[in-house]
This record gives C-alpha cells, sequence and structure tokens, in this order.
C-alpha cells in the first residue's frame, strides 16, 4: 500500500498546482467530516489529500457587490456565528447548522457539504434555493458555475481533475425578501435528511410575490431545482392556493429512493409539506413578521 | 515518503510526534503521545468520546488528522484539571454518579467545557442540543445534564 502524500498549499494557485500534480487521485480536504470517515472505511484511497484551509480565502467570510462571498472551507460554527450572513440569508446559515453535532460544526463547510455529493446534503437545496454560485480554481484558470450544477449524482460532481471550489457567492437580498430551510428527520437532532426543502422568495411593495425558488434535497439523486415550484408562487401572494400549487410541483419533482428512513410515497408527500412550511417561514421573513 | 514531523501544543506545553497522512489526531494523541484520555467509540464522528479543543473548537479528534495538528493549539481531557484540583465539571459527575463505564466521560467534559465557555448559563435544552454529538450507552443522560448544570451553577457562584 503506497503511502498518501499530504500538502498545505498556501494560495489558490499552489493549491491548483498541488492537485495537478498528483500522483494517482487526489483528494481536497476542508473540515474532514466526510473524508476522513471514507478513508477509515477503506472507500477512498487517495494519492494525495490536499488540506486547502491555510489558503486565506478559503477561510474569509466578506461582503462582496451588496452580497457575501464565503470561503468553502468556513465552517459552521464560524459562518453560525456571523450576524451578517444569518440575517440576510437565514435559510443558508440554518441549513448549514443543522449538519451534524457541536462537534461536526467546528469543522464541517459548505463547500465540502456540496462536493461530498450526498442527496441529503443539508446546506445544498438552501444554497441552490439562494441562486448561490461557487468559485471555482483549476488549471485552466477560475470559472463560476450555479451550486445546482456542481453535483451529477451520489458523490459525483461535475469538477474536472484538479478542479475545486474556492468560495461561493450570495447574492444581494432584493427588499421584502426571505429564504429558509428546512429537514424531516425522525428525531430531533444528529441525522440525515429524509427529505429537504429550501425556499427564497421576495415581494413587491404589495405582497406580490415577484420571485421565488424551491430545491429540494434527498428525494432524487441530487439535489433538484424545482422550477415549476418557484413559477407557482410567482405572482401570487403566497396564499394557501399558490401554496397547495407549489406544492404539487414539489411532489412531482420526487424521484427518491425507497428505504427504512422513508418511503416513496412518504418522502413525496413530505416534500410538499416541508416545502409549504418552509415556504410559509420564508414569507413571514420577508415581510418582516 | 517519510513520516510527518508535526509541531503542536498541546494543553499549553510544546509537543510533537511523527505520523503518516492517515493517522488521526486521535490516533496520535493516544498512540505516539500516550494521552489516552480521548477515547475511540465509533471512529466516524458520531459519539463524541474523542471531544477535544482544536485552536479554540470543539471537534471529535477522529475527524481530524494528526498532521493538521502542526502549529495548532490543542486541549485534550488531560489538560481539564489542574494538579489534582478537579475542574468543577469533573466533580460535578463524580458527585451526581454521572458515568457508569466511564467511556464517553472525557468527550462529554470536554465537551461541556467548551459550552460553558460559550454560554455559562446554559437552559437544560440547550445543554443537551450542545451535547448531542456525545453519546452514553449507560447513563440515560439526565445525571450527565445534572452534573452539566450544577456545574454551570458553581463555576457562576450560584
Amino acid at each position: 500500500m503506497s503511502e498518501i502524500q499530504f500538502a498545505t498549499p498556501q494560495t489558490v494557485k499552489e493549491a491548483v498546482k498541488c492537485l495537478a500534480g498528483a500522483k494517482g487521485k487526489a483528494r481536497v480536504l476542508a473540515g474532514g467530516t466526510d473524508l476522513l470517515v471514507q478513508l477509515r472505511a477503506g472507500f477512498v484511497r487517495p494519492g494525495l489529500i490536499v488540506d486547502i484551509k491555510h489558503i486565506p480565502e478559503l477561510r474569509k467570510v466578506k461582503r462582496e457587490d451588496g452580497g457575501f462571498r464565503i470561503g468553502a472551507a468556513v465552517s459552521g460554527a464560524e459562518l453560525g456565528a456571523n450576524a451578517a450572513v444569518k440575517k440576510a440569508w437565514p435559510g443558508v446559515v440554518e441549513g448549514l447548522e443543522l449538519i451534524g453535532s457541536t462537534q461536526i460544526q467546528g469543522r464541517a463547510s459548505l463547500g465540502g457539504n456540496l462536493c461530498n455529493g450526498s442527496p441529503a446534503a443539508d446546506s445544498v437545496p438552501a444554497l441552490i434555493a439562494a441562486a448561490a454560485t461557487c468559485h471555482i480554481a483549476g488549471p485552466k484558470g477560475t470559472r463560476e458555475a450555479k451550486v445546482e450544477d456542481i453535483v451529477s449524482g451520489p458523490g459525483k460532481t461535475t469538477l474536472k481533475p484538479g478542479e475545486f471550489v474556492v468560495s461561493f457567492f450570495l447574492p444581494k437580498r432584493p427588499k421584502r425578501s426571505g429564504d429558509a430551510y428546512l429537514r424531516l428527520i425522525p428525531r430531533t437532532e444528529m441525522d440525515i435528511a429524509v427529505v429537504g426543502a429550501g425556499v427564497s422568495l421576495a415581494l413587491d411593495s404589495k405582497g406580490v410575490c415577484t420571485e421565488a425558488r424551491v430545491a429540494l434535497g434527498a428525494v432524487a439523486p441530487k439535489a433538484v431545482l424545482v422550477k415549476a415550484a418557484g413559477k407557482a408562487l410567482v405572482g401570487t401572494k403566497v396564499d394557501d392556493a399558490a401554496l397547495e400549487a407549489m406544492a404539487a410541483a414539489c411532489r412531482d419533482a420526487c424521484k427518491p429512493i425507497d428505504d427504512k428512513r422513508g418511503t416513496v410515497a412518504y418522502r413525496t408527500k413530505v416534500a410538499g409539506v416541508l416545502a409549504q412550511r418552509a415556504a410559509r417561514i420564508a414569507l413571514a421573513r420577508a415581510t418582516g413578521e | 515518503m517519510a513520516k510527518h514531523h508535526v509541531t503542536t501544543t498541546i494543553n499549553g506545553d510544546p509537543a510533537e510526534f511523527l505520523c503518516e497522512t492517515q493517522q488521526t489526531l486521535l490516533d496520535c494523541l493516544r498512540d505516539e503521545l500516550g494521552l489516552t484520555g480521548s477515547k475511540e467509540g465509533c471512529a466516524s464522528g458520531d459519539c463524541g468520546a474523542c471531544s477535544v479543543m482544536l485552536d479554540g473548537r470543539l471537534v471529535c479528534a477522529c475527524l481530524v488528522l494528526g498532521v493538521e495538528a502542526e502549529g495548532a493549539t490543542i486541549e485534550t481531557i488531560e489538560g481539564v484539571a489542574q494538579g489534582d484540583e478537579l475542574h468543577p465539571l469533573q466533580k460535578h459527575f463524580l458527585e451526581d454518579a454521572a458515568l457508569q463505564c466511564g467511556v464517553c466521560t472525557p468527550g462529554f467534559i470536554v465537551a461541556a467545557k467548551a459550552l460553558l465557555e460559550h454560554n455559562p448559563d446554559p437552559t437544560e435544552t440547550e445543554a443537551r442540543y450542545w451535547l448531542a454529538g456525545n453519546l452514553c450507552r449507560c447513563t440515560g443522560y439526565d445525571k450527565i445534564i445534572k452534573a452539566v448544570m450544577n456545574a454551570a451553577a458553581e463555576m457562576r457562584g450560584a
């Protein structure tokens, strides 16, 4: 068994060079809460582990163009302590903060949660609903991508060899807008989503919804943006009829697995219910209630 | 490749050890440094028996690579008592019979200490949520929570 090399690049450029020059498969290490479990179980045997936490922009949260730039390795505990992000995008922060225990929150990151590729990743539906984008670095330079375009299936991403996510951008919040994320688990803490639902919406001065994005987790091979669900809210006052139309669109988008944690019928029904509840929270936040 | 030479600070003292990339911080603490207070329960971040502080954050040492300790500040259960003087949490765990087999206890004490530094006056619900990542298969948790609440009260001078 060959030894695993370890690198701690100090810049994005150095990290790209490390990843490109790796003998065997390279794995990026952020919080390690998934990678170390996979290493121990023998699911992965990389030739190189690249710890990206020494790169300053991976650990920073800053304002940008009225929104926020969040380093891909910022931990849940760090983001949860950021009052400005929490105020603007409470749904995104509550999604990340739902992951694991206090101990996991000390390490787990948005970048890791996304790139691990779990269909049940709690921060991902909220990021998709928020229309968040990723800044990606790789051997051919940098590029921007929508969060919903990163994961291609369970454990798989569209990142090309040598590419990694440097940061996320959360856009500027329009006035009268709000977001929320909810998940269903059979207990109150420390579990993996049976269904997750993220909703972000904005209203005009008369309370009519002008834009809405709804994303679901754990009901398909990857988190899905349900465009029809968002459309069902736009032009309405997010009343019961609109919410039911949105829930129906969510149910239509579900292609869940069937297992002991939730049958297909259960997950499908709950997806509609959770999306409705998340939309009501987002609405209350948008109206300042 | 030669082993990594890691220089770090543990419980206020400089420490160094050699490790391979895949060795966890928990492996290094226990097997390389003889600090066997941190326990291995699940080795997958679920049970919290290996809870330590890494640069001021509560983490599972089983989910940290040993080489990540380079230049870091680590606090373990071995640093909680001051010489023979037990920390109020340790005292109350004993007085309130908050342990049976004891494997989870170091993790609970490290995690509860982090809680009380962050929030000296937690509600019982806050304490239970903060400690949700620490599993105990003996006590049923009530005595642990009681010990944490009593230690918190003592530390506040209440």
